[in-house]
């Protein structure tokens, strides 16, 4: 097991080299940088080269690209994400508030996704092929199928229209104010926890499905078990698994990729400010969101991945 | 709009050879007596990046943060044309004969919020390092004052510019609401420490600001203008959004967003509030209009430039397109009812300006027709810019399939949208003037010959262009000038067509009616230092 | 992941009397795979509007009409019309030809590159498989969005930079699920037997492994469909997809449609529900196909 984890991890090294270095050309490359955007975004008249020069020069933008990055790597090496190059403050001071807002969003959608999704696969497994079953099954595609934004729009629309109230503008931290976070945040995570929920739902049904055909399940049947002592005692405990994961790693996603809903919902998390360092060209922000999203969702997978081999020892060895 | 009333302040820019600054009340029309206490919420569609006013270029550092400071004169806060200096730091200020000298007489008794006093040291101090910026410190308006030789502080409250060439927009200049008043002590220690710190001698103190969220701001209860401000405190809430300023206003969570509304936020917010709100309007100091690549054939070619430009249906698009767009008025190179704005009347006469749009859709086939390119196709590249880029683009390219030109759009993320552009890697494109204080030199200034300014990105060389920017710039009488900015726009619009102008940009900010004491002007960088504003609750 | 055989309602159908045959897998699939047929009728009609717009449009999608502007539903225009005066129900017909057009264009070369790949990946195996691997990992560790805006930020918008954009994320996922599947073919023995044979590695690629993994590839490529539609629309709801004037649905959605969401409902509503049935089409009929195809990749 050891062995395995050992591996696992060494394994997560070249990936996230991969992503940096990726992260790294790609800004580069595209056209325009963050001391354009700023000393000559079109409203002043008298653009001085030499500002823009020193500019650069004050942000190391002047050293050749192998020299940058290996300024870069040595800073992360040390841990340190480095400064904004569009502000100037450290990056982890510009993350802190927006990662708090993303991080509890993530987490009420993926409370949302899971509370719909176990139940209605369970009922979608067990009635196989009955109206509900289908009802279920429309259901969770039809989550699927509405673009998120569409339907953020539409939830907005339904509270202003009918109701007369829109939902607090700004982000109040949980332990600051509960209900006006709440009050907040409960919306996106409903529309995007409803649609991430569909995959899941589909999982556990199944999942379930898979289980109930098991033999012992059968046995158990048969035996006249009380059915909701079989569900719980039995086919749930193998029918989560693989639950877990898609939700696992659905979680990761939903840290750094709402950047439509974050739109919609005039949120001010990590996709809307991915949004604005690339606008920027604030390479040093943007590179660090990146890392910090693809930084979760690697990890989710190798946490995923060590429950699977903690539960079925045969993975360790393949 | 009550803009028409200000051209009898016309003279005001060069006439004031001496004058005593008005003591300003700040009382709106129909004057109330103030009432003190309360905080201002306002949103902001835009942050710092950094605290310092000299070198920052966003309108997200002058909203939350020009209450902080004092200038040392400012455009006048109860002129709805946003071009009439009065002093703020300098109670009076005179002009030399020749207009090579401006001397400034400040206010005694100014204090800094750490308490000390303010003299004509730290003026000195602030304009140096905006005129003369050691190595390592960016100025970025310096080039606006490329005339001025030396700055003096001859006594603690005397200030003194020395010209090296006279200067018809000197008073405006000195009026921009980009050069706060640092203190030369702090100055003197080190340059940066205005980048993330804040003392000034403005109307409130700082208090907090939290990243990606708000802004707060106190009253300072030294300030030199006793009885102001009346607020106790501000705050500024952050919002990338447009829609979420909307929406900010129109749950009540913000009093205001001092930039602009589109007409359709304005519809909704005022439905929902009603007498709650007050909207207030003028048009803004920006426009769109679009730049053909004079090394790219055919826009080579006059005909062709003036048959596009004649294919535009103004009034028209103006009452369309202001009930869907931030647009509104028929504009030549100034802003509508600004002192060297030319009048309706006269404008009409420009190519593409009449009243008579058959007449002049039949001219425009004529001369596609003459310059042989009567089934002109060509690519639009337009900013990725929703508001209001996209209306513009979809209005302007269907004008031009009315005199058969087919017309395809590529749309270019903004951030990169100047490299194209600037390489001249285009043929047709949209392109923008905006300014933060209306005013020939800085409004007209884009369209000198691209040798001489690279921002020009119609690629074109015009000596009798230049020459008329020049002499304009120069101009000692008020009649004069305005002429001269005549002669340019018509040579620019009517007889090269250089530039396809499309329509002015209309500020639309929809407020409470609590906010008592604040005139919308031409520019959303102008007018925010707050210490005239009051709540009426 | 299991291997299948060729099999099932797609794969089977050459051979004698061609027609009857297949008119009884359609019955058939009709029958047992309702909610798949109904899936497959909505795509159809997609189809047929998309090929037929000019003759079910009333009004010319891009011509304005300032008269006209934010009209309601009526006889002129059935479903209103939008900011500039352009009828929404023409524009809606002409863009289900974009929708089309990047949803097969960015779901087949996604999923055909990610085939390929993932066939090679399996097929090579050793360092190839490992780098390749590694590749896919990075191209997974981020989110799609934020892939497809890195990818139009690059390249500028438009609608074949925008399929790009779409396509490039799909590539490690399909080559994911692909190269599992390959794997457990390549070591069946007729590919010994091929090798032993002396046929060249393309050929034993295109002949014997390529086919086998056709029913992971099928599934995906409908599951990509849909995606890509979502994504195309997502896209340019950030001002990053097809351009104006241009008709396409995310763009009906965006600008003046959110501005004047309540007072011109229309404007929001109609596009976004040609979005919402068109995913949900290919999902139910993609949903079908796996189960008819492969019941093992049921779980996904």
């Amino acid at each position: 097991m050891t062995r395995y984890i050992l591996t696992r991890l060494l394994l997560m090294i070249p990936t996230l080299l991969g992503v940096i270095v990726l992260v790294f050309v790609l800004l580069r490359v595209v056209p325009g940088d963050v001391v354009e955007m700023r000393f000559a975004s079109g409203q002043n008249q008298w653009v001085d080269q030499k500002v823009l020069t020193a500019e650069r020069a004050k942000l190391g933008l002047d050293k050749p690209l192998w020299r940058q990055f290996v300024d870069y790597m040595t800073g992360l090496a040390r841990l340190d994400l480095g400064r904004s190059m569009w502000t100037g403050s450290p990056i982890t001071e510009e993350i802190k508030l927006r990662f708090a807002l993303s991080l509890q969003l993530a987490l009420m959608a993926t409370v949302v996704a899971t509370v719909l999704a176990i139940p209605l696969g369970i009922v979608a497994a067990l009635r196989q092929d009955t109206w509900v079953d289908y009802f279920v099954r429309m259901f969770s595609i039809a989550g699927l199928a509405m673009p998120s934004f569409w339907l953020g729009i539409l939830l907005i629309l339904t509270l202003l229209v009918f109701f007369k109230w829109l939902p607090p503008m700004v982000y109040t931290p949980f332990w600051v104010n509960p209900w006006q976070n709440l009050a907040q945040l409960v919306w996106p995570a409903v529309a995007v926890g409803y649609r991430y929920s569909a995959v899941a739902t589909r999982m556990t049904r199944s999942a379930m499905l898979e289980v109930l055909r098991e033999d012992y399940i059968r046995t158990a049947r048969a035996k006249g078990l009380f059915q909701n002592l079989i569900l719980s005692r039995h086919a749930l405990k193998n029918a989560l698994l693989p639950v877990l994961t898609v939700i696992a790693l659905e979680f990761a996603f939903l840290l750094g990729g709402l950047v439509v809903t974050e739109q919609v919902f005039n949120l001010n998390g990590l996709g809307l400010l991915f949004v604005q360092a690339i606008a920027h060209r604030d390479y040093t922000l943007t590179q660090a969101l990146v890392l910090v999203v693809a930084t979760a969702f690697i990890v989710m997978n190798f946490l995923v991945d060590l429950a699977f081999a903690w539960i079925d020892p045969r993975i360790r060895y393949r | 709009m009550t803009l028409r009333r200000s051209r009898t302040l016309a003279g005001s820019i060069l006439a004031t050879l001496l004058v005593a600054a008005l003591v300003m009340t700040g009382l709106p029309v129909g004057a109330q007596q103030p009432k003190t206490g309360g905080e201002l919420v306002f949103a902001v569609p835009s942050e710092p990046p950094s605290y310092d006013g000299h070198r920052e270029e966003t309108f997200g550092v002058i909203h939350p943060i020009a209450p902080h400071y004092s200038t040392l004169l400012k455009v006048d806060p109860t002129d709805p044309s946003g071009t009439k200096p009065v002093g703020d730091l300098a109670e009076s200020w005179t002009v030399a004969p020749g207009g090579l000298m401006y001397t400034f007489k400040l206010r005694r008794g100014v204090k800094f919020h750490d308490g000390s006093e303010m003299t004509s040291r730290d003026v000195k101090a602030s304009y140096d390092k905006i005129i003369f910026p050691p190595e390592g410190i960016s100025s970025s308006r310096k080039g606006q004052y490329r005339s001025v030789e030396v700055v003096e502080a001859p006594d603690p409250y005397t200030v003194r510019f020395r010209l090296k060439y006279p200067e018809a927009s000197f008073a405006l200049a000195v009026a921009s609401p980009w050069n706060f008043i640092y203190k030369a002590d702090i100055l003197g220690k080190d340059l940066h420490w205005y980048e993330k710190n804040i003392m000034g001698t403005g109307p409130f103190e700082f208090v907090e600001h939290v990243k990606g969220s708000h802004w707060v701001g106190k009253k300072f209860t030294g300030y030199w203008d006793k009885g102001k401000p009346y607020l106790d405190t501000y705050r500024a809430l952050f919002m990338p959004a447009q829609s979420a300023n909307v929406a900010a206003v129109r749950g009540e969570r913000a009093h205001i967003q001092f930039r602009s509304f589109s007409p359709a936020e304005r519809d909704s917010v005022v439905q929902a509030l009603g007498n709650k709100i007050r909207v207030q309007e003028s048009p803004w100091d920006c426009i769109l209009m679009v730049a053909f690549n004079h090394e790219k054939k055919p826009f080579d070619d006059k005909r062709v430039r003036k048959a596009l430009t004649l294919a535009i249906d103004r009034h028209q698009g103006s009452q369309a397109l202001s009930k869907i767009a931030i647009v509104k008025e028929v504009a030549g190179v100034q802003v509508p009812g600004t002192p060297y704005a030319t009048p309706p009347a006269d404008l009409e006469k420009l190519a593409g300006y009449g009243r008579d749009i058959n007449a002049a859709r039949a001219e425009a086939r004529r001369l596609l027709k003459e310059a042989g390119v009567e089934n002109l196709q060509f690519t639009f590249t337009n900013r990725g810019i929703s508001m209001p880029y996209e209306p513009l683009a979809i209005w302007l390219i269907d004008q031009w399939r009315q005199i058969g030109v087919h017309v395809q759009q590529v749309v270019i993320e903004a951030a990169a949208y100047s490299t194209p552009l600037r390489a001249g890697e285009f043929q047709v494109a949209m392109d923008f003037q905006c300014g933060y204080i209306v005013e020939p030199d800085l409004d007209i200034y884009k369209f000198i010959s691209t040798d001489k300014n690279p921002a020009n990105y119609g690629r074109y060389t015009d000596r009798v262009l230049d020459n008329l920017f020049d002499r304009q710039a120069k101009a000692t009488s008020v009649e004069e000038r305005k002429q001269l900015v005549r002669e340019f726009e018509k040579r620019l619009l009517d007889e090269e067509v250089h530039y396809l102008l499309t329509l002015q940009w209309h500020r639309i900010v929809p407020h409470s009616a609590k906010i008592k004491g604040w005139q919308i002007t031409p520019s959303h960088y102008l007018n925010n230092q707050l210490d005239t504003v009051w709540l009426d609750q | 992941m299991a291997v299948n055989p060729p099999a099932g309602v797609l794969t089977d159908v050459p051979a004698a009397e061609p027609e009857s045959r297949w008119l009884d897998g359609l019955r058939e699939f009709v029958r047992r795979r309702t909610l798949g047929a109904f899936g497959a009728a909505v795509i159809g009609l997609m189809v047929f509007v998309a090929a037929f717009a000019p003759l079910l449009a009333t009004h010319h999608p891009l011509a304005t009409d300032y008269g006209a502007m934010l009209s309601p539903p009526s006889a002129q225009h059935w479903l209103g019309t939008d900011a500039h005066g352009r009828d929404v129900y023409s524009r809606m017909l002409y863009g289900s030809r974009t929708a089309l057009l990047v949803g097969f264009g960015a779901s087949v070369l996604g999923a055909t590159l990610g085939a390929v790949l993932g066939v090679s990946s399996a097929y090579f195996g050793g360092k190839l498989d490992l780098v390749l691997q590694r590749f896919m990992d990075i191209f997974l560790s981020l989110p799609l969005i934020i892939l497809a805006l890195a990818v139009v930020v690059i390249l500028g918008t438009g609608a074949t930079n925008v399929i790009l954009a779409i396509m490039i994320p799909m590539i490690p996922r399909c080559a994911l699920v692909v190269r599992s599947s390959a794997l457990a073919i390549r070591e069946m023995p007729y590919i010994d037997a091929a090798r032993a044979a002396g046929y060249g590695h393309l050929r034993i690629i295109l002949r014997h492994m390529l086919p086998n993994v056709m029913a992971p590839y099928l599934i995906l490529l409908t599951a990509f469909l849909g995606q890509a539609i979502l994504a195309e629309a997502s896209l340019s709801f950030l001002g990053l997809g097809v351009q104006e004037p241009t008709a396409a649905w995310g763009l009906m959605l965006r600008g003046a449609a959110v501005e004047f969401a309540e007072a011109a409902p229309w404007m929001a509503v109609f596009p976004g529900l040609a979005i919402s049935l068109a995913v949900f089409a290919f999902n139910l009929f993609g949903d079908s196909l796996r189960d008819a195809l492969d019941p093992k990749l049921r779980t996904q």
